[in-house]
């Protein structure tokens, strides 16, 4: 079993997020971490491979992979810190500014190169990055792949061959299957991420991450980044402050001022 | 140069039993950038129909797919691919959904195959000279970004609460089109073996959906498990209850009442939060909302930082304070 688990690189959520005036995420290598919902992509991986006998499980893999800059490498460095077996990075100037389209299209390329290598049973990602919140690229790369796609899974099992999920979506639960090998989004209910192991903490240093460029994973220049995309931001820009809280402190008659408040702003 | 309009397609959300709030707000949105046609995945009942003619819809196209329509009809990708052959059948230049998990797939999946830009979560649409421009609030809500298609197609999502709905002036009987659609084999490697309706407590209760009500009172783990005075407010607003994860993994609510990153996202007019700290997670579902009131007994509690207005105390005696007062003024107005 071969599982690849792309992963993404994105401000601390309890940081300062904010744009460029390019309108792109403001990195930097000091606030970057591995998007927290990949975790559960990554226990989910490792947890299907751990339940194989020993056997298969000698012959599997759990791969992380992302697509970015340099600075990415430090959401690898904590996949492999979780028990990753190895770790890519398709690295590439022209893929800046890449719209939903041209991520996908290049972690797709990326999964067909180490397709090419060894087959790819399984591609597992979070359900969102909690940087841009769209919930749509794992659903493209499926596309792009031409694989089944199976999204939001609170419940995941691989048994025979065959996925099967299941999943809450707006007021129904959903039980979905299909052959392998298939694209899957985890649900930060799917499982509890397991903490960094000491031991693979110090080895993750060290260990050895895979840089690939465009040219490896058969894509033009012109296919990503700011030449593809699609949408641009034409304007970005803080939001004002609020104005400073109205605070009540209640002495008895704090649900009053409350009440109170509702009905002066035409809310209730 | 004036804005031209477009020829708009609106994706109906569910068809069968009338349209749902944001469907009726993206319709009052569509109308204002051109001629709209709407679609739908299953054959519409006379009240949908009825409803999609007071908001504006000329036409209404009906999908027909092979087998159990209902089934495969939930699937993204072949809704996708409805999606797109309808947008053609039609020339669609602007394709609009509301904003839900599913939809954005639905309309990823479709913008691809369109070769069209892509822009979900707006809060906003406007045709400009330039052509298309979408707002969106990011980073839970702390910056207003305004995305332009660059593309002659565009899909966009639109979130709930966004415009207010208007019904037109004069509905016309909007007249039904036909067409079939076969998924490729791609678009139903998946299976879908089962959809079960799990109850909701908005079904319950006869309170608003999360997602689409324009008031929302939340409920954290300061509920220590009661969330009656959070209902008895929520029910004197006439709005939703929503909670953080923390009060949902307790098991004190449903998982539908989550507002969150990984939950709903919610852009009310107002939303009240009791017993919530305002942990990044929970803010990233809510802080696009109009006016935020929190009650809290900690006045360091970081979510005092994104109110409008706060009240330090205890929520268990601030809320049906409050509600009770909420209930007299509305007797008072009749
Ligand atoms: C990957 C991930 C995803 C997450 N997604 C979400 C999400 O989508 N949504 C979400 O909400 N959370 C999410 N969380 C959890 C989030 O980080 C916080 O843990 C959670 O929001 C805190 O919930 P709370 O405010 O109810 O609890 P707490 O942080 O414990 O706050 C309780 C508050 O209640 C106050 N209080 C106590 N007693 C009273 C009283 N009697 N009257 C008034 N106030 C009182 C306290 O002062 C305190 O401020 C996620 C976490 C992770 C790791």
């Amino acid at each position: 079993m071969r599982i690849v688990v792309p992963v993404k690189h994105v401000p601390d959520i309890h940081s300062d997020r904010g744009l460029t005036p390019a309108g792109r995420v403001r990195r930097g290598a000091d606030d970057g971490t591995l998007n927290e919902l990949d975790e559960n992509a990554v226990e989910a991986a490792l947890q299907i491979v751990e339940a194989l006998d020993e056997s298969e499980r000698a012959t599997s893999e759990v791969v992380a992979l992302t697509v970015g800059p340099v600075e990415a490498d430090a959401a690898l460095r904590k996949a492999f810190q979780l028990g990753v077996g190895s770790a890519y990075r398709l690295g590439d100037d022209a893929l800046a500014g890449s719209d939903v389209f041209g991520t996908a299209a290049a972690v797709a390329a990326a999964v067909r190169t180490l397709d090419a290598q060894a087959p790819v049973d399984l591609v597992i990602t979070g359900m969102a990055a909690l940087d841009g919140l769209g919930s749509v690229v794992t659903s493209l790369v499926a596309a792009e792949l031409g694989l089944p796609q199976l999204t939001l899974a609170s419940r995941l099992t691989v048994e025979h061959g065959q996925v099967e999920i299941e999943r809450d979506l707006e007021g129904f639960t959903e039980v979905l299957t299909a052959p392998l090998p298939a694209v899957v989004s985890v649900t930060d209910h799917v499982n509890t991420p397991r903490y960094p192991n000491f031991k693979l903490i110090m080895a993750a240093r060290t260990k050895e991450i895979t840089v690939l460029s465009l040219g490896d994973v058969g894509l033009a220049p012109d296919a990503v980044g700011e030449a593809a995309a699609r949408s641009r931001v034409v304007e970005s820009a803080p939001r004002p402050p609020r104005p400073e809280v109205e605070l009540v402190t209640d002495k008895g008659e704090g649900g009053l001022a409350l009440a109170e408040y509702l009905i002066r702003n035409d809310l209730v | 140069m004036t804005a031209s309009p477009r020829t708009v397609l609106v994706l109906l959300d569910t068809p069968a039993d009338g349209l749902r709030s944001p469907a009726r707000e993206l319709l009052t949105l569509a109308r204002s950038l051109g001629d709209v046609t709407a679609l739908a995945l299953e054959a519409p009942s006379e009240t949908t129909l009825a409803d999609a003619a007071s908001y504006g819809a000329g036409t209404v196209l009906v999908v027909d797919l092979p087998g159990d329509a209902s089934v495969g009809a939930r699937l993204a990708p072949v809704a996708a691919e409805a999606l797109a052959a309808a947008a053609d059948r039609t020339g669609a230049d602007l394709v609009l959904l509301t904003s839900s998990f599913v939809n954005r797939e639905i309309g990823a999946l479709a913008a691809r195959t369109l070769g069209a830009g892509f822009v979900y979560d707006t809060s906003g649409i406007s045709l400009t000279e330039s052509g298309v421009v979408g707002s969106k609030r990011v980073f839970a809500g702390t910056w207003d970004v305004e995305c332009a298609p660059t593309t002659p197609r565009a899909v966009l999502t639109l979130r709930s609460n966004s415009v207010v709905a208007q019904p037109v002036a004069e509905p016309v009987v909007p007249g039904v089109e036909h067409l079939a659609v076969e998924p490729t084999a791609a678009a139903t490697a998946a299976v879908l073996v089962s959809r079960t309706a799990h109850a909701t407590a908005a079904d319950q209760s006869g309170r608003p959906a999360l997602a689409e009500a324009s008031a929302v009172v939340a409920g954290g783990r300061g509920t220590l498990g009661d969330f009656g005075p959070v209902e008895d407010l929520a029910d004197a607003l006439g709005a939703a209850v929503g909670a953080t994860r923390d009060a949902v993994d307790e098991g004190w609510v449903e998982h539908d009442a989550q507002i969150g990153q990984t939950g709903v996202t919610i852009a009310p007019r107002v939303y009240v939060g009791a017993g919530i700290s305002g942990a990044p997670h929970h803010r990233g579902g809510m802080q696009a909302s109009g006016v935020v009131v929190a009650v809290n007994n900690d006045p360091d509690s970081p979510i005092f930082e994104i109110a409008d207005f706060g009240v330090v105390g205890d929520l268990a005696e601030v809320l049906p304070q409050a509600a009770a007062a909420i209930r007299a003024h509305k007797a008072t107005q009749g």
